[in-house]
């Protein structure tokens, strides 16, 4: 019944999508299968977010209740009660200092209904903060920095940023959920990814812990969700749910370095990278480029956006961000290099091999 | 007047010099700054807060002009980012705080038939206090900047989480100013409350034992606790988020082991009352202008006085309600799940008071009681929206995004600063000596409905799609494009409203029909002397038997003292 | 307004004094309570020494001295009520002297911590609680004194008017419940977290 009215809610959106994107439908069907960038808590499609939206419905089913049965006893009142004109104003209405019958009902419904919401709220709550991770369940770290997500597979040895993929479960066959831990790397960010799960915050000096299960595939859309600075509003976090299958093959292709380019403009952008101290913040698996103050660049081209999701990751806007950061993402932490043309270039070139 | 000294042939000497007559500018400002009577300076208040609220107001427009279209460049990220700020925090505490007290300080003496509050020089601190504070934050805009425009307005939101306000992260002296200002404005809110409780404590007339107070002044009695008791945890957070950042201390330094979460919680300590303080002076002008406007008295007058210190008690032990997502153990999140739920308790049960004190009277639809029923069915809403964020686990998806905005902003907007309209209204004649215009006023009241559902409705929706809260724009595709331009559109009703309001407030003070000492035949004993009162209140100290001293005097035959 | 059946009790409300002084100390003990929260908090939390155990000792003389203080002033104010001016001062004077001993005592043992062990307000979080809520502390024995000095020096000059017991009770309140944080701070501070 509620799938029904968001989605006439997200059909302006839907056709702005498909206009936005049909350009690049063909570019993501191998990696990110379909694109759900509508973030609807309402269309749960993970352990986690579905566990939340029942009690959510039944919340939104009493409120609803309480909202139109308060609401009719105001229009009532104020339609019967009304003035009726000059001749009426004559003579007070009775003057009534209250009723403890009436006010003992409405302290008791109210109560009543208090414990039930009460007794709903805590088994949800334990039921998903308890939830017991199997052994053998997928692990991911994730580090938030000011404006961008690293990360890490521990288990697998993968490094990467702004995107997490992950197998996709069945609902009544196997069950792979991911468990992520949530580190800050400087202030306070909040991993949500509403379809997948609710919200937990990435605190320095503080692991915390969540979990989703998802049951179906495609590219799920978040955000960061506390806010965190200048660029919050452009840390963007997917997450893309695959197939069993294609998740092994994303693994093999991640462990795998790029091979370093041995000749023509990227080889020269190999060499103008390392002059031009971008190893410095920057780490490229198989290279000493060992950075850590800024995204790992490995397997760069696999990624669909750049900068955390303030762009469509094209070659286009790739040569953008490197000319200068601070045109598209101003205010992040990278600066300005002031690169040359030529460097600008070559460095392009050489990013274009990553993957 | 003594007999033996009274001259009738007396007459006022002519003043000395030109310019000085009553009424001059020099003289008028002379008195305003020097004045302790509580009227002026409750007057003072008001018109300070309704200056900053246009400010704030401005903020706001254009905030939503810059997420009224995706990836729209009409606002800088850091000037968007100070403009969120400084609106919230302006709002709280330029504009909320002190148009609350403004209406304490104007009618707790009144209605209590004192002729001061107990300590007017106090008052008179109190109130230049807040006000510099105001102007303290502001000229942060001019004081602040440092290297590479660091600095400037506070831009780290209006409750400044750590650790993004550590010298590291917020560099500038933009957050210090945040800092010190609010710790000026707390120091204020405390010792005006103190005052209050003093005055309504031991200056009541006589006669007025507790239990015949008006409801207003039993609910800013209840605020006024709440401030003393909630206010010193903000500025615990001041003076400690002021050390970290002058004297290397570590209280938030999650190098040195301390806690980021530390700030969230004492933040909320103070943060969560703050806004029962906010919303209960509303209660307290919807418990006097209901009645007045049913004919009847406030239905079940203990059980508001009762629910009301309820909501204070509970409202103290709920903070972390705020702090669902940070990261908590399920017996936390439970608690505070529990306590948020019984809080709604009752606030529920006031609702239903005042809709029993409608039945059965003879609704006179003036303005001020238009006002309040849109607060009713508005305060409805965000009490409802209140209780679905206080479900922890729907807060995990609904915190921090554009749900909990839209709750805040029915709660403040459709609940404060409806039911601060309506007591604008309700006691403009009594201060100012005229009738407000109805039809200007209508005007304001339809538009500003209009184009405050307008706004605030839609966010709900663009919460549920996964808007989060604080983003200065937001990509197309996202199902967010529609709610954010209808949300944008709403606010051309809404200033619109706001003009007319504005122009109401003049045009009656200079054309209004004079109004009377009682103009909506009311039973309280600020309608039992002249409209503007004289600055010594009443010419003789009142004594009272019941709730209604006037309806009393107007029913000799039925008084109210024969059935309390 | 005055009604025929006139009420025969007296109006009688609570002194304007005394409810502003009892409202002050419960905003005061919310701030307190802030800082003893934080220091109950990073208890045991410091990641480098120095650590209480390693630094503090039971301030005995100045404890003993500061609770004297709230003894002397009941003295000091019963000699007021029974109308003998002289022991009224040397009282009160004793009562500043012993709070001023508490000061200087605290004067110390901060000197000793910061430029002997190395304890600051940034050396780690017991510094930045210990500091800041002993601080706070002896900010308001500061305030308290300058008060208790006002009224003496008032007093030897004639200045205070014999009726205003009541004034010089409300500070007598102030300085009670300074030392009521102090019991609290030095339980907390040097017995419970000495042994971390």
């Amino acid at each position: 019944m509620l799938q029904g009215w968001s989605g006439w809610a997200s059909g302006p959106g839907a056709v702005l999508l498909l206009m936005a994107l049909v350009p690049h439908a063909f570019a993501q069907a191998v990696t990110g299968g379909e694109m759900r960038p509508i973030a609807d808590i309402f269309q749960p499609l993970s352990r986690p977010a579905e566990m939340i939206h029942e009690s959510a419905i039944l919340v939104l089913a009493i409120t609803a209740g309480i909202f139109i049965v308060v609401t009719a006893m105001l229009i009532f009142v104020v339609w019967k009660f009304r003035r009726k004109g000059a001749e009426d104003d004559l003579k007070e209405p009775p003057q009534i200092y209250g009723s403890t019958h009436i006010e003992l009902a409405w302290t008791v419904i109210p109560i009543l209904i208090t414990f039930v919401l009460i007794l709903v709220t805590s088994r949800t709550i334990g039921e998903i903060q308890n939830a017991k991770m199997p052994e053998d369940a997928l692990k991911v770290r994730l580090v938030g920095h000011q404006w961008w997500w690293e990360v890490h597979y521990p288990d697998l040895g993968i490094i990467t940023a702004n995107e997490i993929h992950v197998p996709v479960s069945s609902r009544d066959g196997k069950k792979r959920p991911t468990h992520i831990i949530l580190e800050s790397a400087d202030v306070i960010h909040s991993f949500w990814v509403p379809q997948l799960a609710g919200k937990t915050d990435l605190v320095p000096n503080r692991a915390n812990q969540t979990w989703i299960e998802p049951f179906a595939t495609g590219t799920f859309f978040g955000n960061c969700a506390e806010y965190c600075g200048t660029q919050h509003a452009n840390m963007l976090l997917r997450v893309i749910v695959q197939e069993p299958e294609d998740f092994e093959k994303w693994v093999a292709n991640m462990k795998q370095p790029p091979l370093t380019p041995e000749s023509g403009l990227a080889a020269q952008g190999h060499r103008d990278f390392y002059a031009n101290a971008c190893v410095s913040c920057h780490r490229v698996d198989g290279t000493v480029a060992e950075g850590v103050f800024g995204p790992d660049l490995t397997k760069l081209m696999t990624r669909q956006t750049i900068g955390a999701g303030v762009a469509d990751l094209t070659p286009k806007t790739l040569r953008a961000w490197v000319r200068d950061p601070q045109d598209l993402k101003t205010g992040c932490l990278m600066p300005d290099m002031k690169l040359l043309d030529s460097e600008v270039d070559s460095i392009t070139a050489y990013l274009l091999t990553l993957k | 007047m003594n007999p033996d000294t009274f001259d009738p042939n007396f007459q006022i000497p002519a003043p000395e010099r030109i310019g000085e007559e009553r009424g001059s500018l020099t003289r008028i400002i002379q008195e305003l700054v020097f004045t302790v009577d509580h009227k002026k300076l409750g007057l003072m208040y008001i018109g300070s807060g309704l200056i900053f609220f246009v400010v704030a107001g401005i903020m706001a427009t254009l905030i939503r002009i810059q997420l009224a279209v995706p990836r729209n460049d009409f606002l800088e990220p850091d000037v968007f980012n100070r403009f969120f700020t400084m609106h919230g925090t302006a709002m709280v505490f330029l504009v909320g705080m002190p148009i609350i007290f403004g209406f304490a300080n104007y009618l707790v003496p009144l209605m209590i038939g004192a002729r001061d509050m107990a300590f007017p020089r106090l008052n008179a601190f109190g109130f230049w206090v807040f006000f510099f504070s105001g102007l303290l934050l502001y000229f942060s805009y001019l004081g602040a900047p440092g290297l590479y425009a660091a600095g400037s307005a506070p831009d780290v939101g209006w409750f400044a989480y750590s650790p993004l306000t550590a010298k590291a992260f917020s560099r500038g002296h933009s957050t210090d100013y945040w800092t010190l200002s609010l710790l000026m404005g707390g120091i204020g809110s405390i010792v005006t409350s103190i005052n209050i409780i003093v005055t309504i404590l031991c200056l009541r007339c006589k006669g007025m034992i507790l239990g015949r107070m008006p409801l207003f002044v039993w609910l800013i009695l209840v605020v006024a606790f709440l401030v003393i008791i909630a206010m010193p945890p903000l500025s615990a957070c001041q003076i400690m988020l002021i050390l970290d950042r002058f004297a290397g201390a570590k209280f938030f330094d999650t190098q040195a082991g301390g806690s980021a979460v530390l700030w969230q919680h004492f933040f909320w300590i103070f943060g969560h009352p703050e806004v029962y303080i906010l919303i209960l002076p509303g209660f307290a002008i919807a418990s006097e202008v209901i009645p007045v406007f049913s004919r009847k008295p406030i239905f079940g007058y203990p059980v508001m006085v009762a629910a009301s210190v309820m909501i204070a008690f509970i409202s103290l032990g709920v903070w972390a309600h705020h702090m669902f997502s940070v990261g908590m153990t399920s017996i936390g999140n439970t608690f505070f799940a529990i306590s948020t739920l019984l809080v709604a308790i009752p606030t529920g049960i006031k609702i239903f008071n005042w809709i029993g004190t409608m039945y059965g009277g003879k609704l006179r639809f003036e303005l001020p009681m238009l006002f309040c029923l849109a607060f009713l069915f508005q305060f409805l809403i965000a009490g409802l929206t209140g209780v679905m964020l206080a479900i922890a686990p729907f807060d995990w998806q609904l915190t921090d995004s554009y749900f909990v905005v839209a709750h805040f902003h029915y709660v403040l907007i459709g609940g404060l600063l409806f039911t601060i309209f309506a007591g604008i209204y309700y006691w403009y004649p009594k201060a100012l000596g005229r009738m407000p215009d109805f039809r200007l006023g209508l005007l304001h009241f339809i538009l500003f409905t209009v184009g405050f559902h307008i706004t605030f409705f839609p966010q709900h929706i663009a919460g549920f799609l996964g808007m989060p809260r604080r983003i200065y724009t937001y990509d197309t595709g996202r199902g967010w494009d529609i709610w954010n331009l209808i949300s944008s559109i709403g606010v051309i009703f809404q200033a619109a409203g706001i003009l007319f309001f504005v122009i109401n407030l003049i045009y009656s003070y200079v054309w209004g029909k004079k109004a009377g000492d009682d103009p909506w035949d009311a039973w309280s004993l600020e309608w039992a002397t002249t409209s503007p009162p004289p600055s010594y209140n009443f010419e003789t100290i009142p004594e009272v038997r019941s709730r209604r001293p006037l309806w009393d005097l107007k029913h000799p035959d039925d008084p109210d003292w024969k059935y309390e | 307004m005055t009604t025929a059946a006139a009420q025969p009790t007296e109006w009688k409300l609570p002194s304007t004094r005394k409810v502003a002084v009892i409202t002050l100390i419960v905003t005061e003990s919310a701030l307190f309570t802030i800082f003893l929260v934080a220091y109950l908090f990073y208890m045991g939390k410091s990641l480098n020494p120095p650590f209480p155990s390693q630094v503090l000792e039971f301030p005995l003389l100045a404890t003993i001295a500061l609770l004297s203080s709230s003894v002397t002033i009941v003295f000091s104010e019963k000699a007021l009520h029974a109308g003998k001016k002289g022991a009224f001062h040397l009282w009160w004077a004793i009562t500043i002297a012993l709070g001023a001993y508490f000061l200087w005592f605290t004067a110390m043992e901060w000197k000793h911590l910061i430029f002997e062990r190395d304890l600051t307000l940034a050396t780690n979080v017991f510094g930045t609680t210990f500091y800041s809520l002993v601080g706070l502390h002896a900010s308001h024995v500061i305030i308290g004194l300058f008060l208790l000095t006002l009224v003496l020096v008032l007093s030897l000059l004639g200045k205070v008017p014999a009726d205003h017991t009541e004034h010089l009770e409300m500070i007598s309140w102030y300085w009670h419940f300074v030392d009521a944080i102090w019991i609290v701070v030095v339980t907390v501070v040097y017995i419970i977290s000495i042994r971390y």
